[in-house]
């Protein structure tokens, strides 16, 4: 952190001399920045001795399986109850003005649908194949328990102020429930994952979405300084965070769930006008998963872009969620453990498939039709269509039925952009804060690094941003997954209460 | 027990027209006790960002007691000042929903509100708060021209 900052703030304040240089001030602070976070990266996605298999991916998946199996596959059985939960089936009319179920898993998959969903399945699909999907759905099933477990704690030890206002999160129940527990080692975790997290507000949930707003808006408006776009997006962030102008994250807030609704839609029927190739598509997800189809690494490298960008989109186990969850008004904490499991639900197992069906269906991905193996490029990736990866593949793949979809999907990734900033600025707020303690300069001096990521993110090239981004984000795993291990029989005693009340009928709806 | 009035009051000049019908039927009744209601719209269903979830608790107190202090407060007071029985009721939630909620939680006998100032496009879309009330509601409705 103390390292990157004046890095980072000298290649921004040496802007107009280097502007002058070969490749400018965008060439200067990627290099700068890739320099800079190497280390940290490489360390996060070192593979398992002998093998092409990062550790990291591993450590989610296994956590993921561990807390399905604890649990008694609780993502399956409270389904349908974490549905009732969010309808407001059960919620207390005394407690209307409060925040509820639907608001807390809203607002939480604000920050987490977006670019994952439209960039992240693109480039798993475009290197892992079809296949990457299946392990994707496997892994987003399987991250419902990792949301369970970490967002039932981040309710059950916030902090509530005189003031009314809370505060939870993994740094909570990390401090709080070590010390309730006897654990040792309860606050240096917390502070750990109070870096990371800052680190990753500054990372994936900043400069990746800054970064990939300019690579829209430059596709549309022709190539230009990716600073540019770094400057009006930090500005629009400045005004909201630091000059508290709630009205344009209302509208966001208003307009996000609009665009998610839309692009599914658009997916739909997509599928739908393909309802003939359904059948061959879902053939090459599951032949694809477990052959590979000639894709790079085969089984193994579909099946870690798969895991690997699931866990990215859906930040199970990363402890982000945690934070968004901890806000809402109930009785039993367990209750926001079960409307958390339908995140990764409904933006891996939905979202992100329709996203990768659709990649898939459209044919955009090159096949060699006496093999039935995919032809890949010099890069190890799939050969498509039109030579696109990432944004460019969605948007390629949703334009063979929609001309005017690119259009929405600037809209869209723009949008996401910044409802996904607009949450990691305040989950990296709580980390800044837990570190530093709550006061208004500290908050700001907190605010002001942010923007000034968000001009570095949207100037920096994709390579360096998005393998920062993952490493920051996973490192916050690291820590927080040592956690739910050590805390997790307080979330199965919650359960173990909760589910026999309600079997009992002590626990009663109260809409019919 | 005495008689229960609900009287559904927004803040502005609708409101004070409702309070004083209910205000002429209690004196009417005798044995009579009026609810001053003031609803706070709400939804459970809206958005927002994770700082507003956070404040959210510290803010509804902070709604109810502007609303107790500036609006209920003021027409209980105007009600008791003329020797009728009166008590403030506030709530968060749907306008029509909630004033029929108090009204068969207390056993009130009937709601008065007054046809607000709602016209135009908003009440063509969305549909007027009082013909919701009017539609669904347990009890009978006076709504006070």
């Amino acid at each position: 952190m103390r390292k990157i900052i004046p890095g980072a703030l000298a290649a921004l304040f040496a802007g107009p001399a280097l502007a002058q240089e070969e490749g400018g001030l965008d060439a200067a602070v990627n290099e700068a920045f890739a320099s800079i976070t190497g280390p940290f990266v490489d360390f996060i996605f070192a593979p398992l001795p002998g093998t092409n298999f990062a550790w990291i991916v591993l450590w989610l998946v296994v956590a993921a399986s561990v807390f399905t199996l604890y649990f008694g596959f609780i993502q399956f059985r409270a389904f349908g109850h974490a549905i009732s939960l969010v309808k407001g089936d059960y919620s207390d009319p005394k407690d209307a003005g409060e925040v509820s179920h639907f608001q807390a898993l809203a607002t939480a998959l604000s920050g987490t649908v977006g670019l994952g969903n439209i960039a992240g399945v693109a480039v798993a699909v475009g290197i892992g194949g079809p296949g990457a999907t299946f392990w994707m759905i496997a892994a987003g099933l399987l991250g419902m328990a990792s949301k369970f477990t970490e967002c039932t704690l981040g309710v059950k030890y916030r902090n509530e102020y005189p003031d009314g206002t809370v505060s939870g999160g993994p740094m909570y129940y990390i401090s709080k429930g070590f010390r309730e527990r006897g654990l040792p080692g309860g606050s240096i975790l917390a502070v750990l994952f109070s870096i990371f997290c800052i680190l990753g507000a500054l990372g994936g949930g900043n400069m990746f979405q800054a970064n990939q707003a300019h690579a829209q808006l430059s596709g549309v408006f022709g190539d230009y300084p990716g600073w540019i776009t770094g400057v009006v997006f930090a500005a629009i962030v400045f005004i909201v965070i630091v000059g508290g102008i709630k009205s344009i994250a209302n509208v966001t807030e208003k307009v996000v769930p609009f665009m998610a609704v839309l692009y599914c839609g658009c997916a739909i029927v997509i599928i739908l006008m393909n309802i003939d190739k359904i059948g061959w598509a879902f053939g090459q997800i599951i032949d694809g998963a477990f052959t590979g189809l000639g894709v790079a690494g085969g089984l193994v490298g579909a099946l870690i872009q798969g895991f690997r960008r699931a866990a990215f989109s859906n930040e199970a186990g990363v402890g982000s969620a945690a934070i968004a969850h901890s806000a809402v008004r109930t009785k039993e904490p367990i209750t926001e453990g079960f409307v958390s499991l339908l995140e990764p639900f409904i933006d891996t197992v939905v979202i992100c498939t329709m996203t990768a069906l659709v990649i898939v269906i459209s044919g955009q991905l090159v096949s060699d039709p006496a093999t039935g193996l995919y032809v890949l490029n010099e890069s190890g990736s799939i050969q498509t269509v039109t030579g696109a990866s990432g944004v460019a593949l969605t948007s390629a793949a949703f334009s063979t039925a929609f001309t005017w979809f690119p259009y929405l999907l600037v809209i869209a990734v723009v949008l996401f952009a910044f409802s996904t900033m607009i949450s990691w600025s305040y989950y990296g707020l709580k980390s800044w804060t837990y570190l530093f303690g709550e006061g208004k300069t500290s908050e700001l001096v907190f605010k002001l690094i942010f923007c000034v990521f968000v001009v570095i993110g949207a100037a920096a090239s994709l390579g360096p941003v998005i393998d920062f981004s993952d490493a920051a984000i996973f490192a916050m795993a690291v820590v927080n997954i040592i956690a739910l291990y050590l805390l997790m029989p307080v979330v199965k005693r919650e359960m173990t209460s909760y589910l026999g009340r309600l079997r009992s009928g002590e626990i009663k709806r109260f809409k019919h | 027990m005495p008689t229960r009035l609900v009287a559904g009051i927004d803040g502005a000049e609708a409101g004070e027209r409702a309070l004083a019908h209910a205000g002429k039927l209690a004196k009417l009744i005798g044995d009579c006790e009026v609810l001053v209601c003031y609803v706070i719209e709400w939804s459970p269903y809206t958005f927002h960002t994770a700082e507003e979830n956070a404040e959210r608790h510290g803010r509804r107190e902070a709604e109810i007691a502007a609303a107790k202090a500036r609006i209920v407060e003021p027409a209980v007071k105007r009600l008791a000042g003329a020797g009728l029985a009166a008590r403030g009721v506030v709530r968060h939630g749907d306008v029509a929903e909630q004033l029929d909620a108090i009204a068969k939680d207390e056993g009130a006998e009937q709601i008065i509100v007054a046809r607000s100032s709602e016209s135009g496009l908003a009440s063509r879309v969305f549909g007027s708060r009082t013909a919701k009330l009017v539609m669904s509601a347990a009890v009978p409705v006076t709504v006070v021209a």
